[in-house]
């Protein structure tokens, strides 16, 4: 594949290894899909409903739109990605209007028997936006309200899939940071948002009574050692309403925004309740296959708890089931070194750009495909709570494929020039 | 940014990430490698996640006679994931439904979802379960899930217990407690105190082997949660009350309202005619259900207590004799001349009686011009209420304090507000120009003014306490019987003094001594009372009479109508006494009269 490739570039060469790590995934995506798939006792079939038939035509035109994107002129990439942004925002705004609800969110556009979900491009055209602005805005706007801008750019697509009731594709939107804090963005805010997972899973777990306590114990200490300091305890009680702010914030967000299925997962992960409709379950289920799969692995095509389709969404959100249950402990720490080897690869690929459009541009995709990759394998063992996020190039999915696909392969043309 | 803090950054991003996966494969280690249970799970051919439905919350009466209580049932349950090719016609003979009937159920648990266990089948009978049992390893995917079903010692206070049903989509959506096929409280008790009653759910994850049987709990069920029963109530009825009510009230339409004044406890609540609660049970309940609701003569699920409104007749002139004296319009001796009528215009509202009449003689004749003219006083009172508006809105406001044209708001089932018009309908109604006698009648019950009979007997508790009430309600206690309700404690003060309430009590007990309401005498107590005839143009005049007893100490209040049962005297007023004689003796004496009013009919 980077063979041809190669031939048709005139310049120094696309990366081999990036398009090897791809190459990569797609296969061991498509060989898990069709194990999921496959019926020892039946006849290989070759319908359009098949998962593993339909993947295939997603793989070949992922391949046809990877080879359009390198065929274009970066510039033009460069040039139209605020163009692109407000396009998916439209196309993301549209499914309040066109759209059909598949597992309770509603952004998914169908066209014929193809259902395409707009949020995943949506991911694709926030990185350029964003890498645009700063290479654009870092020299002309003052540095607080640049900031501010770049927030609203991811937040506002953030915002509306939330509405839609998206919340995993919404918090991929956070995967931002990664680009923030390269470049010149605090470490101060990532202990303030430790801070705020801290006080969210505090206050869920026992009650407000006793988050409100904690805070003013801490506010006390504060108070003793910072006792001198008249604007060091103006600080720290303007942080103390913030934080009681934020915890009243977290009842109402929790009791109001979230779904009640979500509601469930976090309940799940924190260890609250009992859960009657599930989630438990899919959860148990899925720690079962990969559980079983044991050092080795059962081998391919013989996983059973992923064939018998004990584990709920497999081919999608669930597919590191089948990955866990067949190749094992060694094929599972394969594939994250593959992942870690491709994201590690686009940040230090980044770190060389002499266009500063094609660094921010990296660090945005490394973001993401790094939260993805960590949100969804963490939920299959039990890490994090159940977001039904996919796992890129893996997944069983065409509008997933494609968006990482172009998301990949804009770098690769980028770095290029 | 300088080159050296970016390759910092880009180190530490790096770390994290690399730390990150770290936890990961050390938390994959611990799965795959260290941990044997998850190995010898999948060994297993399922895992089979079963609902412990838990035992809905018994309902006590105030002396811990059960009125509510649960009997098994077996419901089949099937999971559509694993399911493989069986003998339909053998399931269709046991459970003696259609093939499409199957095929149906199928699809509908399949579009719920493929792997968690949806109803099939509700409430086999035991020979059925039996039967059943014993040949499902032919049936891979169905399993016997066993639940309760309520069911009633007495078929009594149909109305107030309410019914349970299966949860409707909506609520599935709403609630995540809920899952199809599951039970919820649709009225009565069993709605207000749903959460109270149902319990929490618990959960078993068993292992299920190649022949469909359960072979363990998974995990040693470590992941299993206990069903927590639901928790018990006592209500506020008292069952040998309700039940003598409901034989009393056998025939007739209408409705009784037995009240402890000084707590608001509900003692007995009928609505006739009512149904026989078991028929709102387990399979036949929609079928029943149908058959009740179409019913549109008998209308047996109507409960006339709070829904029905009526024009409240003479009953009404008490409120309007406590308010005339907290208004200053007329004290104790008072006296109006009564020409046998009041003139409104070239219209009478005709008296039975004659004379000079103060407030207790008033109310022990149930005077109509004698309260048509306090009325009029009130409400056109020029010194303090300059226009006709103020001053029917301040005895509105009077009205709606001694519990009318409101709800209680309490755990009572739909209750309804009744008619109470506001001075804006009037204006409206009128074009502004109307003054005291246009609404005169309203100052003896007909008119404008509709009332529930909750609402009336909540006025007897006013009385009876003299001057508050507790709102009405029927459970006493959640749990165990010393922990009260604390809902429904707080005392509401209607707004009239004390010393007021005297006359009025006085005239009621004349009444029943030597006046319209002779019949409610109870040997050994005063009893105060007063008799009511709520005009009703669609035929024969509903009976009403009021009741309190006794008089000194009130233990009970009774509001009792029976529609087209003639004047007060006459049904209502010997049913009301022989509730209270019951309630208060413990036995009635009045053969007699307990006699006739058990045969009457008046449909």
């Amino acid at each position: 594949m980077s063979l041809s490739y190669k031939q048709h570039s005139a310049s120094k060469g696309f990366d081999g290894r990036l398009i090897l790590y791809y190459s990569l995934l797609v296969t061991i995506g498509w060989l898990t899909i069709f194990s999921t798939s496959y019926n020892p006792s039946a006849d290989l079939g070759f319908s359009f409903s098949l998962p593993y038939v339909r993947q295939l035509i997603w793989i070949g035109t992922s391949v046809i739109l990877a080879t359009v994107i390198l065929l274009l002129d970066a510039r033009i990439i460069q040039h139209y990605s605020y163009h692109l942004y407000l396009f998916c925002l439209l196309l993301v705004i549209s499914t309040f209007f066109l759209g059909s609800k598949i597992n309770g969110a509603t952004s998914w556009i169908k066209i014929g028997s193809f259902s395409i979900q707009p949020t995943e491009f949506m991911k694709l055209a926030t990185a350029m936006a964003l890498a645009k602005f700063f290479n654009e805005g870092k020299t002309t706007v003052e540095k607080r309200s640049m900031w501010l801008i770049a927030f609203g750019i991811i937040l506002t697509p953030a915002f509306i899939i939330l509405l839609q009731k998206d919340t995993g594709s919404a918090l991929v939107f956070l995967s931002f940071i990664v680009l923030f804090y390269r470049e010149g963005m605090t470490g101060t805010i990532f202990i303030f948002g430790a801070i705020a997972v801290f006080l969210f899973v505090f206050t869920l777990l026992t009650n407000e009574i006793y988050s409100l306590a904690l805070l003013t114990f801490i506010l006390i200490i504060a108070w003793i050692i910072d006792r001198k300091d008249k604007k060091k305890i103006i600080r720290n009680i303007i942080i103390y309403v913030v934080a009681i702010a934020f915890i009243a914030a977290v009842n109402i967000g929790y009791n109001k925004v979230l779904q009640p299925h979500q509601k469930q997962r976090i309940d799940t992960l924190l260890g609250k309740t009992s859960d009657p409709k599930g989630a438990d379950f899919n959860l148990i289920q899925s720690k079962i296959a990969i559980g079983s799969g044991g050092f080795f692995g059962k081998g391919y095509l013989n996983g059973t708890q992923t064939k018998l389709n004990f584990v709920p969404e497999q081919s999608t959100d669930f597919i590191f089931c089948a990955i866990g249950e067949e190749w094992g402990f060694m094929g599972s720490c394969a594939l994250g070194t593959l992942f870690l080897a491709l994201v590690i690869r686009i940040l230090r690929l980044s770190e060389k750009q002499r266009n500063p459009y094609a660094r921010y541009y990296g660090y945005g995709i490394a973001g993401i495909i790094a939260f993805h990759f960590f949100i969804n394998i963490g939920m299959t063992i039990g890490l994090v709570p159940i977001i039904g996020i996919p796992l890129p190039f893996i997944s069983y999915g065409g509008s997933s494929l494609w968006a990482f696909t172009a998301m990949l392969f804009v770098f690769i043309k980028l770095n290029d020039n | 940014m300088n080159n050296q803090n970016a390759s910092r950054k880009y180190a530490i991003i790096v770390a994290v990430m690399l730390i990150l996966a770290a936890v990961y494969a050390v938390k994959l280690f611990s799965l795959q490698v260290i941990s044997k249970d998850y190995k010898e799970a999948a060994k297993n051919n399922a895992l089979r996640q079963i609902t412990e439905h838990p035992d809905r919350g018994l309902i006590y009466d105030r002396n811990d006679s059960l009125l509510v209580f649960n009997d098994a049932a077996y419901d089949l349950m099937v999971v559509p994931k694993e399911l493989r090719t069986f003998d339909t016609a053998d399931l269709c003979r046991i459970l003696d439904i259609t093939k499409e009937d199957l095929i149906k159920r199928i699809e509908k648990a399949s579009k719920y979802s493929k792997i968690i266990p949806s109803l099939f089948a509700q409430q086999m009978s035991k020979e059925d379960y039996g039967y059943l049992q014993e040949k499902l390893y032919k049936f891979p995917g169905f399993f016997v899930q066993s639940r309760t079903l309520r069911s009633y010692p007495e078929p009594i206070a149909a109305h107030i217990l309410g019914y349970v049903g299966e949860v409707n989509d909506k609520t599935i959506e709403d609630d995540p407690y809920y899952k199809m096929g599951d039970y919820i409280g649709i009225s009565g008790i069993e709605k207000a105190y749903e959460t109270e009653l149902r319990g929490v759910k618990g959960q078993r994850v068993v292992l299920v082997d190649v022949n469909n049987r359960e072979i363990g709990s998974y995990h040693n069920g470590e992941e299993d949660i206990r069903a927590i029963p639901g928790t018990s109530l006592w209500s506020t009825l008292d069952m040998s009350l309700q039940r003598y009510g409901e034989q009393l009230m056998q025939n007739k339409r209408g409705s009784i309202v037995a009240i402890e004044p000084k707590t608001g406890e509900i003692l007995c609540i009928v609505s006739s005619p009512s149904y026989d609660p078991n028929l709102l049970v387990g399979k036949a309940r929609s079928k029943n259900y149908t058959m009740l609701w179409r019913d549109s003569i008998k209308k047996p699920l109507f409960n006339r207590a709070l829904q029905a409104m009526y024009p409240p007749g003479s009953t009404f002139k008490l409120a309007n004799g406590l308010i005339a004296e907290e208004e200053g319009i007329l004290d104790a001796n008072t006296i109006y001349n009564c020409p046998g009528g009041y003139q409104v215009g070239s219209h009478l509202i005709g008296c039975h009686h004659r004379g000079g009449t103060n407030l207790v003689a008033a109310v022990q004749h149930s005077c109509n011009t004698y309260f048509c003219r306090a009325f009029y006083n009130i409400i056109s009172n020029k010194r303090k209420y300059p226009t006709i508006q103020e001053g029917y809105t301040a005895w509105r406001n009077h009205i709606v304090k001694l519990g009318f044209g409101t709800t209680f708001d309490t755990d009572l089932p739909y209750e309804k507000k009744g008619i109470l018009p506001t001075a804006e309908y009037f204006d409206k109604r009128y074009n502004r120009s109307w003054n005291g006698n246009t609404v005169v009648s309203m100052g003896i019950g007909q008119g404008e003014v509709c009332v529930t009979p909750i609402q009336m007997a909540n006025m007897l508790a006013i009385i009876a306490n003299r001057g508050y009430y507790v709102r009405p309600h029927v459970i006493k206690a959640i749990g165990s019987k010393d922990n009260l309700n604390v809902q429904y404690m707080d005392k509401i003060d209607a707004g009239i003094k004390p010393e007021y309430f005297e006359p009025i009590i006085q005239g009621m007990e004349m009444a029943a001594l030597a006046g319209t309401a002779r019949g409610a005498q109870i040997p050994g107590i005063r009893v105060a009372g007063k008799t009511g005839t709520a005009q009703n143009p669609h035929g024969r005049d509903h009976s009403v009479f009021a009741l309190i007893a006794p008089i000194d100490d009130p233990q009970i209040v009774v509001f009792c109508l029976v529609e087209n049962g003639g004047w007060g005297a006459a049904v209502a007023c010997p049913i009301a006494s022989l509730i209270a004689e019951l309630y208060l003796t413990g036995e009635v004496k009045r053969k007699g009269v307990e006699e006739n009013m058990l045969n009457l009919s008046t449909k």
